[in-house]
């Protein structure tokens, strides 16, 4: 009973709390985030489509910079067909990666390389083992950034091509870094792309900005896979009801020409 | 089509006539939904009834469609939504649809109330259909703000939380209902449970008062834009073809409108970030409800202060919810005897500033509330605006239209519909306003 008074009395105090932050809705005004400037997307408009060729390269610079902290759990290897890798290649891709599976016929739980239909392994096993491994802040998820910031895209370009030294009135703590798009300006992650961090495939050149826009390209997709095909139904549903609409209003027009109104 | 009932029983002939005879659907149909005289004179702001039928179905069916796929519990929740974007067949269309299908039965539903404001739909004899709607509008909140919790978003969890500990402002009852609510000590599974569970209920309920709503407007009749009752044939027309053809016309451009958003911007009325799974040890910066609420939100939160013994955090729940019931009362608060805004040239006015005043009202409950309203202006700030237009709020409906009813002189009001329509323009006859007589 004592126990679960106290730990209703906290929830209470934790909900009243957030409430009257809420109504009081203060902001911190020190460390303001920079609004990430407007690129021109691949992807935007009715017609926009994932460009394939750079959302590829923005893969391999998910795999070699970024999975060793984030995770891609929504997206499945299967689904990188659709960014135009082969069969083999999906499952070359796959089998780079351990996944846990079992219990086995002895009752154990093992580790097998992943296959197409599984999901991108996550770095760490819990949320807890990511924060014990990176200064508190647990890396996260990035299979839905793109859509979980208001700046979309845009911010998370910005974000990556962001990091600068720290202006000399800025004290920052230990391990967190600089970064002007960046709510508060202290971000825990470390600036992740040098200058040929990666070395492309298909031979671009990686530089900051090529990395930064490719792995954005790639979230991007990741995020939305279904964009596409939205956009190839919705222009043929958008224009069939702009008829539909005409049609309707003409014989509206035709069948009330007879009567006052 | 033409025949009518007979002595036997039953409209139609073979099976028709058969059914008919034991159960009147077809005589009802045909008498509620062909024959039903309604106004000749409607303007493109009657189609809104229909648009909101459609629009109920439509979340009806995506809803069902949705829970087949959807699973609440807090582990798997927001995974399963994503499931649904990704692999079930066209789970993002029906998802968009749903979502972007809120936004837009608030859009209409909006459009609705203010047209009923404007046209006077309120007033005798139609004060039932009028409450029946406002019962609609609460239900829809409910069902709204239940549904968003349901993907287990950051906004979800949040928005929750915050607006059930609202309960806890009500004396002596307050906490055991938050309890009650949550079903346990804080915002956890079994509050995700009771609200999918009350979500896919409260939009039947929904259903069932539309019935009443129809119900209730087949005995009075629709108001018209002159607010003029029918006298006779000559001021109506039969529902049927040329209110059904008319409403499907206004029904396919909204249709159009709604589908561009689904399509082209689905997210374009989302918070962002409800994409992040929800956390409970981490409160977002700006917790804000979606924008349907927030009118009601900014008055929630400009009653900062205690009213005599209220406590401020009770006040702003009060005000928040008489914002609402306040609708139910209107048929009585306005005494003026003339119901369309056409004829009453100072109501006109104060109706444009009451909608204006509710967009801002909108706009206040979307930003923190010490922000300030211009730039450079430090000491003006969004709670201040609040507090203004939230007072304006209440003034409208309980001083203005009050007063109004007393000292407004409205213009002269046509005799029948048939003789501004068709009588070239030569409006009011009579010399001063008169009650309306029933037809």
């Amino acid at each position: 009973m004592g126990i679960v008074s106290t730990f209703r009395h906290t929830a209470a105090a934790a909900g009243l709390a957030a409430c009257a932050a809420l109504i009081s809705t203060s902001v911190q005004a020190a460390g303001e985030a920079k609004d990430p400037e407007n690129q021109d997307w691949h992807f935007e408009g009715i017609f926009g489509t994932v460009d394939r060729a750079s959302a590829q390269r923005g893969l391999q610079v998910y795999l070699e910079v970024c999975s060793g902290c984030h995770g891609l759990k929504q997206v499945a290897y299967r689904n990188l067909a659709e960014l135009g890798f082969t069969e083999a290649e999906v499952k070359a891709i796959a089998a780079e990666f351990e996944v846990e599976d079992g219990p086995n016929d002895d009752g154990e739980m093992f580790f097998r390389p992943a296959i197409a239909s599984d999901r991108f392994a996550s770095p760490f096993p819990n949320e807890q083992a990511a924060k014990a491994a990176n200064n508190g802040a647990a890396p996260p998820d990035l299979s839905l950034q793109v859509k979980a910031h208001p700046g979309g895209a845009d911010y998370i370009y910005a974000l990556l091509t962001g990091y600068e030294d720290p202006p000399a009135d800025k004290e920052l703590s230990p391990g967190l870094a600089y970064n002007a798009y960046f709510r508060g300006n202290a971000i825990a992650m470390p600036n992740p792309l040098f200058e040929d961090g990666v070395e492309y495939t298909d031979g671009t050149q990686a530089t900051v900005e090529q990395m930064a826009w490719d792995v954005t390209n790639f979230m991007q997709w990741a995020a939305e896979p279904t964009m596409e095909t939205r956009k190839q139904i919705g222009f043929k549903v958008v224009l069939f009801l702009i008829i539909l609409t005409a049609i309707l209003y003409a014989a509206k027009r035709k069948m009330w020409s007879n009567v006052d109104h | 089509m033409s025949a009518g009932t007979h002595q036997s029983g039953g409209m139609g002939t073979g099976v028709v006539k058969w059914i008919d005879s034991r159960l009147p659907v077809f005589t009802y149909l045909q008498k509620e939904y062909a024959e039903f005289e309604a106004p000749r004179n409607f303007n493109w702001f009657w189609n809104f009834g229909a648009i909101l039928t459609f629009l109920l179905v439509m979340m009806i069916m995506t809803g069902i469609f949705l829970a087949m796929q959807y699973q609440p519990n807090t582990a798997l929740a927001f995974d399963s939504v994503e499931r649904i974007m990704r692999d079930v067949n066209y789970g993002w269309l029906l998802r968009y649809l749903h979502a972007n299908g809120a936004t837009f039965f608030f859009i209409a539903i909006y459009i609705h109330i203010f047209r009923g404001m404007y046209y006077g739909s309120y007033k005798a004899p139609r004060e039932l259909l009028w409450m029946l709607g406002v019962v609609i509008l609460l239900l829809a909140m409910a069902t709204a703000f239940m549904g968003y919790v349901l993907p287990w978003g950051q906004m979800s969890f949040w928005g929750a939380t915050v607006i059930t500990n609202l309960f806890s402002a009500i004396p002596l009852v307050g906490d055991s209902i938050v309890t009650l609510l949550w079903g346990g000590f804080s915002v956890d599974n079994p509050t995700l449970n009771r609200f999918f569970a009350l979500h896919y209920l409260l939009p039947f309920l929904i259903f069932g008062v539309v019935i009443l709503h129809v119900i209730a407007l087949h005995v009075t009749g629709s108001n018209n834009p002159l607010g003029v009752d029918p006298k006779g044939p000559q001021d109506t027309l039969p529902f049927h073809p040329y209110y059904t053809m008319k409403d499907s016309v206004g029904l396919a451009a909204f249709v159009t409108i709604m589908a561009a958003f689904v399509f082209f911007a689905p997210n374009f009325f989302g918070e962002p970030e409800n994409y992040l799974e929800a956390a409970p040890l981490n409160t977002p910066a700006h917790i804000v409800p979606e924008w349907y609420f927030l009118p009601f939100f900014a008055i929630l939160r400009s009653i900062d202060f205690d009213i005599l013994f209220i406590e401020a955090k009770l006040g702003g729940v009060i005000a928040m919810f008489a914002a609402i019931f306040v609708l139910f009362v209107l048929p009585w608060l306005d005494r003026s005897p003339v119901r369309s805004a056409k004829f009453r040239p100072v109501y006109k006015w104060f109706f444009w500033i009451f909608l204006i005043n509710a967009v801002i009202l909108g706009y206040v409950g979307g930003k923190p509330t010490d922000a300030p309203v211009f730039s450079g202006v430090e000491g003006f700030q969004i709670i201040h605006l609040g507090y203004i237009t939230t007072f304006w709020y209440f003034a409208h409906f309980l001083i203005v239209i009050p007063l109004l009813g007393i000292f407004e002189r409205p213009k002269p009001v046509p005799k029948s519909i048939s003789e501004a329509v068709l009588g070239g323009g030569a409006a009011g006859t009579t010399a001063t306003a008169k009650p309306m007589e029933k037809a």
